[in-house]
């Protein structure tokens, strides 16, 4: 029988050389939900995609994606999942030498053995799906920034994956194409069946549209629950997070010496 | 002092060796992964056309220079020998021995070695590699591969092309303009030109920096760190890098190749 949870992340511990950047991270993603894990930038939230991905490995602890430990897979199994999965790039990483209608079509003419008849039709499909069927002619570099990021989603979505990961797909956009990228995510998880994993630190406009969150600060999970119990929580970290305080939990300042001390003050208080 | 001078030369030696270990590995999978740009030669095709195509114009006019500018260095020197005549050979024999094969090299390397490099790079900054590889797609097979086949076929034909327009050169300005007979330029030239010891050689040549200069730009444009200061700092380094590897490898080839000739 399948798990109900598509993602299972255990005990995930991961660093860049000596600097650690996840420390014990466990999380699940249940089939059908849109799931975000937040944080302010630098947290590790990038990393945490490229775990699941195969893309690196976790130091400890176990990444599992429909049942399978990612990082044990052979480049075979990998590539194998990587066919189920898709994935939306920051700034959405379009084949610039490509049209949007190559760029959409590519897995399929990679993966498929589909004649170019069907392979239009699909395109053309999961165009429509992001509502630029009459783009498919442009080249990347003809988009603006939220017309790409919906390009890359129709790409995403090409090969019908059953998880799709989107890496800050709410950076950059104007309040409309907003809106718009989190309506579709909503959209295309329920109607096609997927399950959504988003990392972003755009608080308002996600929480509009997931179903459960986690929050990550300093390489753990500090906090988590539905969009609701996160809005109401009391939490130091989160409440700064939501509210958007300049200081509190995250501090303004990086770590430096003492003020004074900078000055040339030494000996008299910051 | 003496002893973090001594640590700097360390770092940059071990650093040295490591990325020279990662090029060699790199060249290595991307020639274990070069199915792809032979099965699919259409991508390769592509591919020839922006690195060898588009490089036509600079190769072709720079050897149409070079010839003339041959024929008339040639011809101020032979006169002086009374041996005017052997200026087919002269122009012939530089440029199929060593200016076609070197200099097209240099100009392959400036032209579509950096121009490689830069979308490589660019490509990578922008994780458009990343994301191939996230679509189950390898990018060494799928981009890096049939560029590396391109360039190494288009280096010889290149080559090829400079030396033609540079005895035309050579023809248009030692026969046409200087009045060399006609019949001594080429009779002298067929003759003492060899196949085999000539011709071979310098396509041996030119295959030989066609692969260096395109690994070290696909290298480059790898390994590039996704900034716009990484990937312009690694254009130059493929420019001077791919220049100095042929001429280094010109010398090499040509104490191996042209010893003991007559």
């Amino acid at each position: 029988m399948q798990s109900d949870n598509l993602v299972e992340i255990a005990g995930v511990a991961f660093g860049y050389g000596a600097r650690p950047v996840l420390k014990g991270i466990n999380l699940t993603a249940r089939r059908g939900q849109v799931v975000a894990i937040m944080g302010s930038s630098g947290c590790g939230k990038t990393t945490l995609l490229r775990l699941i991905g195969g893309q690196i490995k976790p130091g400890q602890g176990t990444v599992r994606v429909a049942g399978e430990s990612v990082a044990d897979l052979d480049q075979d199994g990998l590539y194998r999942l990587r066919r189920k999965m898709g994935m939306l790039f920051q700034f959405g990483a379009l084949f610039t030498d490509m049209s949007v209608f190559d760029n959409v079509a590519f897995q399929l003419r990679e993966h498929t053995d589909l004649p170019e008849d069907a392979i239009r039709d699909l395109v053309l499909m999961k165009l429509n799906a992001v509502g630029l069927r009459g783009a498919a002619h442009l080249m990347p570099a003809e988009l603006s920034g939220g017309m790409a990021r919906r390009v890359a989603l129709a790409r995403a979505i090409a090969l019908d994956p059953m998880l799709v990961m989107y890496d800050e797909p709410f950076a950059g956009l104007d309040p409309i194409s907003l809106g718009v990228t989190g309506n579709l995510i909503r959209r295309l998880t329920d109607t096609l069946g997927l399950t959504s994993l988003l990392v972003t630190h755009d608080v308002q406009e996600s929480l509009k549209i997931v179903d459960y969150v986690y929050f990550v600060s300093e390489g753990v999970i500090v906090a988590e629950g539905t969009a609701d119990a996160i809005r109401a929580s009391e939490l130091p970290y989160v409440h700064q997070f939501v509210h958007g305080e300049a200081d509190g939990p995250v501090p303004f300042h990086y770590p430096a010496r003492a003020y004074a001390d900078d000055l040339g003050l030494g000996g008299r208080d910051a | 002092m003496l002893k973090r001078a001594l640590e700097n030369l360390g770092n940059r030696t071990i650093q040295g060796v490591w990325r020279m270990g990662f090029a060699t590995r790199f060249l290595l999978a991307v020639l274990m992964h070069s199915g792809t740009a032979f099965r699919r030669f259409g991508l390769t095709i592509r591919e020839m056309y922006f690195t060898g195509v588009l490089s036509l114009i600079i190769i072709l006019v720079s050897g149409l220079f070079v010839g003339m500018v041959l024929g008339l260095q040639g011809y101020e020197t032979l006169q002086t020998y009374g041996s005017e005549e052997a200026l087919g050979i002269l122009v012939a024999l530089s440029l199929v021995r060593e200016l076609g094969p070197v200099v097209a090299a240099l100009l392959f390397a400036s032209r579509a070695g950096s121009a490689i490099t830069a979308e490589i790079g660019l490509m990578k900054a922008t994780e458009q590699l990343s994301a191939m590889e996230m679509m189950a797609v390898d990018p060494i097979a799928r981009v890096v591969a049939p560029r590396f086949w391109a360039g190494v076929i288009s280096m010889p034909l290149l080559a090829a092309l400079f030396s033609a327009m540079g005895v035309l050169g050579g023809y248009l300005v030692g026969v046409q303009l200087i009045g060399v007979d006609e019949g001594s330029f080429w009779a002298q030239m067929q003759s003492a030109v060899d196949f085999e010891q000539d011709v071979l050689n310098g396509v041996i040549k030119s295959v030989v920096f066609g692969v260096a200069i395109t690994a070290i730009a696909l290298f480059e444009g790898y390994d590039a760190p996704p900034t716009a200061e990484g990937v312009s700092g690694a254009t130059t380094r493929t420019v001077v890098t791919s220049s100095l590897a042929v001429l280094a490898l010109d010398f090499v080839l040509t104490a191996f190749m042209f010893r003991g000739l007559n």
